[in-house]
């Protein structure tokens, strides 16, 4: 490494350098830590003493109880989780089977099919809003029966006859808008497996899909364990598609259900604050325990290809 | 992560020779293989196309209608180009829009990615706690902008904020209104959007900073370069791609700029932006399909830009 030579620099040099990285990372975690004070302190200290105030009645967690009970939020992580759990699974296969065919296989189209994957991936989605909208609500889809736990009511398809306003709607589109990235993601990490590989085995009689299943996704384990991570933040922390497609509150996600609370249940800063950290726990731990698979994902997709 | 700066497997000299052997392979698989082959690229094809490109041309086509969601599309609804007529000299908001999104633009590349990168070549070395700093500017990064927007109200509101309370704002009855004043609450939200820019620049840089040749900072070193100029002159070129990589990443960002303007106001009063006012105008509050859709085609024209730069550098490595 010559990083360590390289950096050792006067000791001056070092300490500004530290200064100045310390103090940087204070400044960036104060608006988290400053969330984590408000949302232990109860409104009532608050108003007594002001938000800029040491608590004198101590910290304690019944804003997070309050925010938990009344705004529901069980049943708002239940339906990130119906729409979540389902679209990176079928974003992975898919994607999957995209790369294969276009990195695997020489054939005509394979450079200019992974460009509309990658550029539907690249455009704001709101360009495509107003038709996608429309489409929404002319698509007919089977009303069919409901999984129904507890007081939790998920219609399979459609509980209304349309696209609109529906799980598998927003599911869809998740899937669709993230193939394109997923695509291009895996086709760069398939592009470094031998095509050897593929053709030895093809050769001794398999057919594609068992190359497909059998071989070549498991030497994807790495890049499908690091999409997928990635996929589940990035459809947990949609806001866009769920407010403009689903209209239903008690269908929302959790992301785009956190604005409807507000002002209803989160009537004062302190409750806001709980219940943006409870909705930002679950990708926070995910990022503590999968930290190199974000990683891995973010760069995958933009520093190879 | 190597491949962007060497030459990768398929670029090597050998790589016509793979093509061929695996050209002639292609004939050897089966009828049956070769139709699986075309629906497993087929089915994701035809959906990218049915939910992502058809929407994108009715929009250019919509975009030259008085469509308003009533009925079917007929004939008598297009209307030429009076959508972009009014748009441009009639409807009041769409240039603040317009440069609201120039400023944002202006704003993550003047500041937020340069910050960005200057952190990466600054954790990129043997220093002590180098993970740690990493770990806290990428934090920010996995929560969702609306979550960035809500702590960063937490610090911004008007009496109960923060900052207010802490500069004696409050007290003095001098209270700032960061996120109401239209001439300033741009600027809030576009110091809430960099908190979670800076550390996705950081850590798509720092992963190519890895990649580059070590040999190229002593040789640099030897000749007497410090490091600003060993930065500057050797490091910055040699990371060409990735550069353009993170300048696609900061303009598409820019340009889908939403959910923070969204959650503040819905994107009113000094925040209007494109994609807002796309969803204003022809979802939440009127139904001015065709209206909106011109404003689409804006976006859309807009974002044609970076997407190009990123499909053709794409296209050079792969060719």
């Amino acid at each position: 490494m010559s990083a360590i030579t390289s950096s050792r620099g006067p000791r001056p040099a070092r300490l500004v350098l530290h200064g100045f990285l310390i103090v940087m990372a204070l400044v960036w975690i104060f608006p988290l830590f400053w969330a984590i004070y408000s949302s232990l302190r109860p409104i009532s200290d608050t108003i007594q003493n002001g938000y800029l105030s040491w608590p004198s009645g101590g910290l304690s967690l019944v804003n997070y109880q309050t925010v938990w009970s009344q705004a529901d939020l069980p049943y708002y992580y239940a339906n990130t989780l119906v729409i979540a759990v389902p679209a990176v699974i079928l974003t992975l296969l898919l994607a999957s089977m995209v790369a294969f065919a276009c990195t695997q296989f020489s054939w005509r189209f394979n450079l200019a099919t992974l460009m509309i994957f990658t550029a539907g991936n690249l455009l704001p989605p709101q360009v495509i809003i107003v038709p996608l909208y429309r489409i929404y609500l002319n698509t007919p889809i089977p009303v069919w029966s409901s999984i129904d736990i507890g007081q939790f009511s998920f219609p399979i398809f459609s509980d209304r006859g349309l696209l609109y306003d529906q799980y598998i709607g927003i599911m869809l589109i998740h899937i669709v808008f993230q193939t394109g990235f997923a695509a291009f993601v895996l086709s760069n990490y398939m592009k470094t497996i031998s095509k050897e590989i593929t053709e030895s085995a093809i050769v001794d009689g398999a057919h594609v899909l068992r190359i497909w299943w059998n071989i070549v996704l498991p030497l994807c384990r790495p890049a499908l364990a690091a999409l997928g991570t990635l996929l589940f933040t990035f459809i947990y922390n949609d806001f866009f598609w769920a407010l403009i497609l689903i209209s239903t509150g008690a269908k929302r996600p959790i992301t785009s259900a956190l604005n409807n609370l507000q002002g209803e249940f989160f009537v004062n800063n302190n409750l806001i604050a709980a219940g943006a950290l409870l909705v930002a726990i679950p990708p926070v731990i995910a990022y503590m325990f999968l930290q190199k698979q974000f990683i891995a994902g973010l760069t995958l997709g933009s520093t190879k290809g | 992560m190597a491949t962007s700066i060497t030459p990768s497997r398929d670029d090597s000299p050998d790589s016509g020779e793979l093509v061929a052997t695996s050209r002639g392979r292609y004939h050897v698989l089966t009828r049956y293989d070769r139709r699986v082959l075309v629906v497993m690229v087929g089915v994701p094809l035809v959906l990218d196309l049915i939910f992502i490109w058809w929407p994108t041309l009715s929009s250019i086509l919509l975009s030259f209608t008085n469509y308003n969601g009533v009925g079917d599309l007929s004939p008598n609804n297009f209307i030429g180009l009076r959508n972009y007529q009014f748009l441009f000299s009639g409807y009041t908001l769409f240039w603040p829009a317009f440069f609201h999104n120039v400023i944002w633009l202006a704003w993550l590349f003047f500041l937020a990615t340069p910050l960005g990168i200057f952190f990466a070549v600054l954790l990129d070395r043997d220093i002590r706690g180098t993970g740690l700093y990493q770990s806290v500017f990428y934090l920010p990064v996995v929560l969702s902008l609306v979550i960035v927007g809500f702590i960063w109200e937490l610090q911004f509101s008007p009496t109960e904020g923060f900052i207010n309370n802490a500069l004696g704002l409050v007290k003095s009855g001098n209270i700032i209104d960061w996120l109401g004043n239209p001439r300033i609450n741009l600027f809030s939200i576009l110091i809430a959007a960099s908190w979670r820019h800076v550390g996705y620049v950081m850590v798509i840089y720092l992963a190519g900073l890895k990649s580059v040749d070590p040999t190229l900072r002593e040789a640099a070193k030897v000749d007497g370069a410090n490091e600003i100029q060993a930065f500057f002159r050797i490091i910055f070129p040699v990371m060409a791609p990735i550069n353009i990589v993170i300048a696609v990443i900061t303009a598409i960002e820019a340009l889908r700029a939403f959910d923070i303007a969204f959650i503040v106001n819905q994107g009113k009063n000094g925040l209007e932006l494109l994609s807002i006012l796309i969803t204003n105008n022809s979802i939440s509050e009127a139904s001015l399909v065709g209206f909106g859709s011109a404003i689409a085609v804006i976006l859309l024209l807009i974002s044609l830009g970076p997407i190009i730069v990123f499909l053709s550098r794409v296209m050079r490595t792969r060719s």
